[in-house]
């Protein structure tokens, strides 16, 4: 598959934009203080995708997703090894900037968090200013533009002033994925971004991980088991094993991994046995 | 049996009325103070009390605007110098002297300066500014009060920035914000009431302060502004006039204690109101 499809590519910019989005995870190994959370991970994240990643509390999968965009290492004495490549630059390679990966990969959290002290407009521009927009209509723009994307722009264009936490929480998850998306980022990771909204809300938010896979590489973490098999591409199944850190024990196409498991361990959890 | 319930009962009542009694000693002094306070103090109250200068010793009139005046003064200078260095260390050790050893060094020494008495801190301003200037100075006051105060706003701060969920500070750097420009844009704001209200208790503290005074901005009978002159203040004013052997000068005494009771109690009521509308 992955030989047709370069087969396909005539120019350097369209090889580029085939690229644009696309995570190579090898090696990852993760630490809290001596604690070891992920062993020796490594997966290829496919580009404008759903990918899922699954596996019981405890398993790294959290930390894994904060590995993609150096979350992990805002923790106190969290550390990593390694390889995390971005299309083709590592990510915690020498004189790489953790700031500079964080605006290229968005992150929505399991609790909506909107800027408490921010207006829903100013939530949302808070990116864009950050890296100098000041332009007003650039900016009236590209806040229009994202919450249209995260499909907020109706319940909210009448109140943009009003503050951020007044919303819904739903709403306010919605928010948080608007604000990721108006810096325009490759990649979007989601720790489990329904878990804390009702099944109304919760529905909202899976449609809009599909429609947001045709412009971006989307990574979801989820307890979710039927949420994964709903809207992911690939799921990567992750298991800690005699506390040795989680590890990745299966990842491939999202049918597969639920319908023909290749793993026993894969097969007992995807079916409730674990 | 019927004797061990009574003796328990009767026990309680007993225990009871002790902690009833015990709370309103606690309370029995304020109300005594300010009632007594506001009796004598509120005679000497007048327009005057605020615009004009003592009267010669004495003489019946004059007020002690020039007190008013110095004591805002000296608050200004010390929160000018206390609050940002204060915030800053506050900011400091909630978050980047996290894990350090310097963070916990620092926290215990600044709960060490809270408790210096305040008497030694004038001591050691008097010996840094007005022994090496050679006078005594509404800066060296300023700065005495500002020593004082500094503890007090570096811990309210540090409780404030701890209070602010550490899901918002992430979402700031997931945004690719930087550290600091996380801080200042992000968490500063939300933790802004209860900064604030750490910079008003440091106020109420430092206004009523008489000893640090002494032997730093000294006193003056006159109008001024100038920081690098002695300069007068109400709680060094109450002092000498409260010893001072003529009847008009207490009486100023009292009202200058209204007026430095009221200013105390005003900034602890906005900062209770600041930390509740959080």
């Amino acid at each position: 598959m992955q030989m047709t499809r370069d087969l396909r590519i005539v120019s350097v910019q369209e090889w580029r934009e085939a690229a644009e989005g696309t995570v190579s995870v090898r090696g990852l190994s993760a630490w809290y203080g001596r604690h070891r959370a992920l062993t020796d991970v490594s997966l290829e994240v496919r580009p404008r995708s759903v990918t899922a990643l699954i596996g019981p509390s405890g398993c790294g999968k959290s930390t894994l997703l904060r590995c993609l965009n150096r979350m992990h290492e805002v923790v106190l004495g969290a550390t990593v090894s390694g390889q995390v490549l971005l299309e083709d630059e590592d990510v915690y390679g020498s004189g790489v900037d953790p700031v500079s990966v964080r605006r290229r990969v968005g992150m929505v959290f399991q609790q909506p968090n909107p800027f408490p002290t921010m207006s829903i407009y100013d939530n949302v521009a808070a990116g864009l200013r950050l890296a100098g927009t000041r332009n007003r209509g650039v900016l009236d723009g590209k806040v229009e533009q994202a919450l249209r994307q995260a499909a907020l722009w109706d319940e909210v264009k009448d109140k943009l002033r009003k503050p951020g936490t007044a919303l819904s929480g739903g709403q306010q998850q919605r928010l948080c994925i608007a604000r990721a998306l108006a810096v325009d980022p490759e990649v979007l990771l989601m720790d489990e971004p329904a878990s804390a909204l009702d099944p109304v809300a919760t529905a909202r938010i899976e449609e809009l991980m599909v429609e947001l896979k045709r412009d971006y590489t989307v990574v979801v973490v989820t307890h979710n088991m039927q949420q994964a098999a709903r809207v992911s591409d690939y799921t990567a199944f992750l298991l800690s094993e005699d506390g040795g850190g989680g590890a990745l024990v299966e990842y491939g196409e999202t049918r597969q991994v639920f319908e023909e498991p290749r793993d026993e361990r894969t097969r007992d959890y995807v079916t409730g046995r674990l | 049996m019927i004797s061990t319930y009574r003796r328990r009962k009767l026990a309680n009542m007993l225990m009871l009325s002790l902690l009833g009694a015990a709370a309103l000693v606690a309370v029995v002094p304020l109300i005594a103070v300010a009632a007594y306070v506001v009796l004598e103090g509120a005679g000497a109250i007048n327009l005057d009390f605020f615009t004009q200068l003592p009267s010669p010793a004495g003489e019946a009139g004059g007020g002690m605007g020039n007190a008013v005046v110095g004591t805002l003064e000296l608050v200004a200078i010390a929160s000018a110098l206390a609050t940002p260095t204060g915030v800053m260390a506050g900011i400091y050790l909630a978050q980047q002297g996290r894990g350090t050893r310097l963070g916990p060094l620092v926290r215990l020494l600044s709960d060490v300066l809270n408790g210096v008495p305040t008497i030694v801190v004038g001591l050691f301003v008097y010996g840094l500014l007005v022994l090496t200037t050679g006078s005594f100075s509404a800066l060296a006051g300023g700065v005495a009060l500002g020593v004082i105060m500094l503890p007090v706003i570096a811990r309210t701060t540090e409780e404030a920035v701890l209070q602010v969920p550490s899901s918002v500070r992430e979402a700031a750097l997931a945004l690719g914000l930087p550290e600091w420009r996380a801080t200042l844009r992000v968490v500063l704001p939300t933790a802004r009431s209860g900064i604030l209200t750490g910079v008003i208790l440091g106020v109420a503290r430092i206004s009523g302060e008489t000893a640090p005074l002494l032997f730093t901005a000294f006193g003056n009978s006159f109008w001024s502004l100038d920081p690098t002159k002695p300069i007068a203040s109400l709680p060094v004013q109450i002092y000498n006039f409260a010893t001072g052997p003529y009847e008009s000068w207490h009486r100023q005494a009292w009202g200058a204690a209204l007026v430095l009771m009221t200013m105390v109690l005003a900034l602890n009521l906005a900062a209770r109101w600041l930390s509740r509308s959080r």
